[in-house]
């Protein structure tokens, strides 16, 4: 019986419940021993010019090494923004502030200790004289105030051409609605915090512990921050206590660390704090839409404008690239006659914008799943209604979107259906009918989000996405998988294990995955984009099914027969002559005399695009506003599943973070750039007592573009279940003249959204 | 600095420690014991929660020298002769974990939740838990792994 697609427990998991994972603050290493402590100085406004940095009373203090400023690391390069050509080249970073500094939580000075509380009290008497400058903050920043003058505008960039968005295209639309909605910006909040240690060897190489998402990547990128060759370099992935999208590449700080180590002849260390991680890591989402749906009163979709405005914060980093994926995303799994997004970048005072799980595609799926409730309230039709009116026709060839995407394989009305059916929606409606017949205060909501998104897009510069794996069967009847993926929670090592298990008859649990050592594994892609099992496992499958022609070679030697004649026995992990059961080689023994390895890489045509629909079911009191979150039923189609318990816990834990940012968490700033939630006792992070139990419906929908037949599901869950949970909240309370509510839905705002739709108020 | 004198996953610990040095830094600093992390500042997120005395607590916001004369059992004490203790092979059985930084809190929390309450309701576990954060998860494999170690009668 094959071992692929069942519920195999996670071989990881006995450390982690016993000893813990060991992440980059627990690694225990010689070549650490004696480490330095490094701790950054922030600045603590939002806007200013650096007048001066004076470290004088830090160096005094008790353990006090050194204590370095911007002008120290003149030898560093700035970092050029993002999506070099369309934004603004002079809004550059320096790894440490000189000038300016442009965001509370941007690093002015590192403080070098010989123990680690001592960096605690130093940093505190580093005094940094600043003349403060009006914060820029919002969507809609004017140029009287500039985060780089030399630009002379707080504008980035542009994604596409406003002027070219058609005057007539709601022409000939029954109905039309247009609204102003944000996508508010969220803090990833990996439990494990960012973090560093570094040390060079003599040969004059850095080798660097840094929690990330593919070590490959951030060791790239990390050359290029200290300006010395890639082979210079190597990154170690210690255990990663969650990333999110926010650990891709390397930051300053991981630079920082490094310089200080080459620069002190000393390993050095840094752990951030939940404070710093909380206005210092990048932050995601941060988007304003403006949305414009027409259509017929029977619910058909005519055309729909997406207007979007990105908030990257201070530097463009990744958040400048965001829109480009939510545009390519505009018009979600429906079959839309005229569509048109653009986007304009601008930057603020406030913490960069990178990655956060969906990175993009969230937004689009939010802004037009927004649009088509707000479609439907206005025609009086049935939400559900209109979306499987629209919904492209189930296909198996590739479908070119109006955007350029190439959807590869599905069935979205089919996913729209089980969702219902799974939720009971009739009986939903009639239990909301009776609730607001009878006037009770406890009102239920329903929201439907459908979505499609895309999973393992490659470099998007036209090489196609592929990854690499080596296998190897070890004469003690083990294995060893060397892969180019990043796991940090996802369970590769079991899954990668299951995949070359099926293939060699080997069992999972004598089976090694390592990967994260830029030394040991020259290349990868990483993990990110939910691209690991598509690509990454995929790559792993066919490493061992080529390592089982190797090897049938030097069984047939062994055996004196021919190759063909031999068959492979995955029961017993041997090759066999067909017709002589006596005649027989165990596949180990086939490692004695020379390593059986076999490294491939495993390319696919494109990416992949799973789908599926949320639905959300909310009790709203409209007395005090509260939100109570009832159920959530979703569909996931993500292909082929290889392990249910891990494609659940992937949806579990996006669901969970969607439905978190639409009626709980928001990153907010106060109107001088404050960050207000710089800590978890003021971010509202999702708690157990906030989330229902989930109900998870089953579809697989194979893709073509790998033999597993595996989409990604990583973001799939974050993606469904925002919008779904916003268009509950709206719904419990539509009847009483509310249309929308901006997230997080929180309980002020819905009491505010039934005030001002009551009979009498003005409508805000 | 003063010296302190506890026993921790059953064996005596003396240690001389300055008096402000928080409980989960001796643990991970002193004694070696890494399980127990810190993932916040204000005592929110239960990454550090370990044993006093048989009661669950936030190890980042006890001192050191508190502990002195108690019991402390971090993760790594749970375990006995290679085997799980039921509540790590409950979340082990129920995918309770993903990323692993969470859970020997979230683990530690548990085992005192179902010492105070043997059989807690769904909500019960929900606000019992209210205090450990997990990214990963949603929660919802961990409140099956909670309740699955109740029914399997589980004392701390």
């Amino acid at each position: 019986m094959s071992i692929l697609g069942t519920r195999v427990l996670r071989t990881e998991d006995p450390k982690f419940l016993t000893t813990g994972g060991v992440y980059t603050e627990d690694v225990v290493d010689d070549r650490l021993a004696g480490a330095y402590h490094v701790f950054f100085v922030r600045s603590p406004v939002a806007h200013a010019r650096i007048n001066s940095v004076d470290v004088s009373a830090a160096l005094r203090a008790p353990g006090v090494v050194a204590a370095f400023t911007g002008a120290d690391l003149a030898d560093l390069a700035p970092i050029p923004p993002a999506a070099a050509g369309l934004m603004k080249a002079e809004m550059q970073q320096r790894l440490l502030a000189t000038d300016k500094v442009r965001y509370v939580g941007e690093a002015v000075a590192a403080v070098v200790t010989e123990e680690a509380y001592q960096g605690e009290d130093a940093i505190e008497l580093v005094t940094v004289d600043y003349d403060q400058l009006p914060a820029v903050l919002g969507y809609a920043p004017t140029d009287d105030s500039l985060l780089f003058e030399e630009a002379g505008t707080n504008v980035a960039g542009y994604w596409g051409d406003a002027s070219t968005l058609k005057a007539d295209l709601f022409d000939g639309c029954d109905a039309v609605v247009s609204h102003t909605i944000i996508n508010q910006r969220v803090a990833p909040a990996p439990m494990e915090m960012r973090a560093a240690a570094a040390v060079w060897g003599e040969d004059g190489r850095l080798t660097t512990w840094i929690p990330n998402q593919g070590a490959q990547g951030t060791k790239a990128q990390l050359a290029g921050l200290l300006g010395v060759e890639a082979s210079q370099v190597r990154v170690i992935t210690p255990d990663v206590g969650g990333a999110f999208g926010a650990k891709f590449g390397a930051d300053p700080e991981h630079a920082i660390v490094a310089w200080i180590a080459r620069h002190l002849g000393k390993p050095a260390r840094w752990t951030e704090t939940r404070y710093e991680n909380l206005i210092a890591m990048t932050h995601g989402r941060a988007q304003q839409h403006t949305v414009t749906m027409g259509g017929s009163r029977d619910g058909t979709i005519e055309a729909y404008r997406l207007e979007i405005v990105q908030d990257a914060g201070a530097y463009p980093k990744i958040g400048a690239i965001l829109p480009m994926l939510t545009i390519l995303m505009t018009p979600g799994p429906y079959d839309i006659p005229r569509a048109e997004a653009v986007a304009k970048v601008v930057v603020t005072n406030t913490t960069p914008i990178g990655a956060y799980r969906g990175a993009g595609r969230p937004e689009a799926t939010a802004a037009i799943e927004r649009a088509i409730d707000l479609f439907a309230t206005e025609i009086g039709v049935d939400p559900a209604d209109v979306r499987r009116r629209n919904l492209l026709a189930p296909f198996t060839e590739p479908h070119r979107t109006a955007f350029g995407a190439l959807y590869d394989t599905g069935d979205y009305a089919a996913a729209l259906d089980k969702a219902l059916e799974a939720a009971d929606y009739p009986a939903l409606r009639k239990e909301q009918a009776e609730r607001r017949a009878s006037g009770d205060a406890r009102q239920l909501g329903i929201g439907v989000a459908s979505y499609v998104e895309i999973t393992g897009m490659g470099d998007g510069e036209g090489t196609p996405p592929e990854e690499n794996a080596t296998v190897e069967v070890h004469p003690d009847g083990t294995a060893t998988i060397l892969t180019g993926t990043s796991p940090h929670g996802q369970g590769h090592a079991t899954a990668w294990a299951m995949l070359a298990s099926e293939e060699l008859g080997i069992p999972v649990d004598k089976i090694t995955l390592r990967w994260g050592d830029t030394d040991l594994i020259p290349e990868g892609g990483g993990t990110g984009g939910s691209r690991s099992l598509q690509q990454g496992g995929a790559a792993v499958q066919q490493a061992a099914q080529e390592l089982l022609e190797v090897a049938k070679v030097r069984a047939a030697a062994q055996l004196e027969a021919n190759a063909a004649d031999l068959v492979f026995d995955k029961t017993r992990s041997a090759f066999n002559v067909a017709g002589d059961p006596d005649a027989s080689v165990p596949l180990t023994a086939l490692a004695e005399n020379e390593r059986l390895l076999i490294r491939t890489v495993f390319s696919q045509p494109g990416a992949t695009f799973p789908f599926g629909t949320h639905v959300a079911v909310v009790e709203v009191d409209t007395e005090t506003g509260k939100v109570t979150l009832q159920r959530v039923i979703t569909v996931d189609d993500a292909g082929v599943v290889l392990n249910p318990l891990l494609a659940e816990g992937q949806r579990h834990g996006g669901i969970g973070q969607g439905a978190a940012q639409a009626f709980l968490e928001e990153v907010v700033y106060d109107a001088d750039g404050n960050p207000l939630t710089a800590s978890f006792a003021d971010y509202p992070i999702v708690s157990a007592t906030e989330m229902p139990s989930f109900e998870l419906a089953d579809m697989a929908t194979p893709t073509t573009y790998n033999p597993l037949g595996a989409k990604g599901i990583g973001e799939a869950g974050s993606i469904g279940s925002t919008p779904a949970v916003q268009n509950a909240v709206v719904d419990a309370v539509s009847h009483l003249g509310v249309r929308h509510i901006d997230m997080p839905v929180s309980s002020r705002r819905v009491w505010q959204a039934i005030q001002a739709a009551q009979p009498g108020s003005e409508r805000s | 600095m003063t010296r302190i004198e506890l026993t921790v996953n059953g064996e005596k610990q003396s240690d001389e420690v300055e008096p402000r040095l928080l409980l989960v830094h001796y643990l991970r600093e002193v004694l070696g014991l890494r399980a127990a992390n810190v993932g916040c500042d204000t005592t929110s997120c239960g990454a550090c929660t370990v044993l006093l005395d048989g009661e669950s607590v936030k190890s980042c916001t006890v001192l050191a020298v508190q502990a002195a004369g108690h019991e402390v059992t971090t993760a790594e004490g749970l375990a006995r002769d290679g085997e799980l203790h039921p509540v790590q092979a409950a979340f082990r059985q129920n995918h309770g974990l993903q990323c692993g930084f969470c859970t020997p809190g979230m683990v530690m929390a548990t085992v005192g939740l179902l010492s105070e309450n043997p059989h807690p309701t769904e909500a019960q576990v929900r606000q019992g838990l209210e205090g450990n954060l997990c990214r990963c998860t949603g929660y919802h494999n961990i409140i099956r792994a909670v309740l699955a170690a109740a029914d399997a009668e589980v004392t701390a």
